[in-house]
């Protein structure tokens, strides 16, 4: 059993096929893709400068995520709307594409970690160790690095 | 004048071949160059949003300003090297792609405005450092910025198509000219 059929499949679902037919199309969404990377880079690196100590020390980390929270799901939406096209035009390419199956497994892992394990321990008014905000940052930054560089590869392939 | 002739030269150095030519330092170079800016456009957008008035807005714009614009200028470092590294492994094309030129000058924008907000607009700060919804002014240099840095990011990517590239002529006149395209005469 392979998932290739499925691969195939959606590149020639009509949303992959107009935007792999369109000259412009394609850089248009991606480009569109970038900008969301930048507002999502934003929105984490404030709230793990504060956890490694660098940011915006008169307040709480508590503080931080919740004025940047809806910035970075808002980005996190942008780039689920523009990926999933780019996505659907390329999809037999992304098959054999190692880059895209390390940028889908660390983007779930990514999403996982934010979503369940930093912003819900930032989130619960349990105190957080000098030591464990530091290890919080650093999976974070860690995680969301590797999905943006794995993302750029794919174009390499 | 044209630096033309210089980009041709720069094209012949042996090393801008080598990173042209690599299988994995060029793919490397660009890859840090876009993420780079996830720290240097993704920070400056922090210090805009609270220029705006959208969020933050019961931090001191100072606070923001001092402990954000320090990791911007660090990522704006890293994307220069790497963007200087890309010129210098592909000069002749990008001096002549008019994406290329477009964001230097939305570049140039970017850090004329930040100039003036910095020199003249946030002298006096104090006035509104704690306000919510700081002045139209500071207002319109955040939201300005903003363009600006998306002007940037939109055009840098562009620059890798070859819709406008002076070898795939005919192109309009406006195209020849602000590319700078040599085209034999008729």
């Amino acid at each position: 059993m392979t998932l290739y059929p499925v691969f195939d499949w959606l590149e020639l679902s009509w949303i992959g096929t107009v935007i792999r037919e369109s000259t412009w199309l394609f850089p248009v969404v991606e480009a569109g893709h970038l900008l969301g990377l930048a507002a999502l880079g934003g929105a984490v690196l404030v709230v793990d400068l504060r956890l490694l100590g660098f940011g915006f020390k008169s307040r709480s980390a508590r503080y931080v995520l919740d004025q940047a929270r809806p910035w970075g799901v808002g980005a996190i939406v942008l780039m689920f709307a523009t990926g999933v096209p780019l996505f659907l035009s390329e999809a037999v390419k992304c098959y054999f594409s190692s880059a895209f199956w390390l940028k889908m497994a660390a983007l779930a892992l990514a999403l996982s970690f934010t979503f369940l394990v930093r912003d819900r321990r930032l989130r619960s008014g349990r105190v957080v160790s000098p030591g464990l905000a530091r290890a919080l940052a650093a999976v974070s930054l860690a995680l969301w690095s590797t999905v943006a560089a794995a993302g750029r590869w794919i174009g390499f392939s | 004048m044209s630096l033309l002739p210089f980009c041709e030269w720069l094209a012949a150095t042996p090393w801008s071949i080598a990173l042209h030519e690599s299988l994995y330092l060029y793919p490397l170079v660009e890859t840090t160059h876009v993420l780079s800016l996830m720290l240097f456009v993704g920070s400056a957008a922090v210090v805009d949003v609270r220029l705006l008035g959208l969020a933050f807005r019961d931090l001191p714009v100072s606070e923001v300003t001092g402990r954000i614009l320090p990791w911007t200028l660090a990522g704006f470092a890293v994307a220069v090297v790497t963007g200087a590294l890309l010129f210098y492994a592909i000069p002749v094309r990008t001096y002549l792609s008019i994406f290329f030129r477009i964001k230097l000058f939305a570049l140039a924008a970017a850090g004329l405005n930040a100039f003036l907000f910095h020199r003249y607009w946030a002298a006096d700060g104090r006035t509104w450092d704690l306000a919510p919804r700081p002045p139209r002014r500071a207002r319109w240099a955040g939201g300005v910025s903003l363009c600006a840095w998306a002007i940037v990011i939109v055009m840098g990517r562009m620059i890798a198509y070859d819709w406008f590239d002076c070898d795939a002529q005919p192109q309009s006149a406006f195209v020849n000219w602000a590319a700078g395209c040599v085209v034999p005469g008729p």
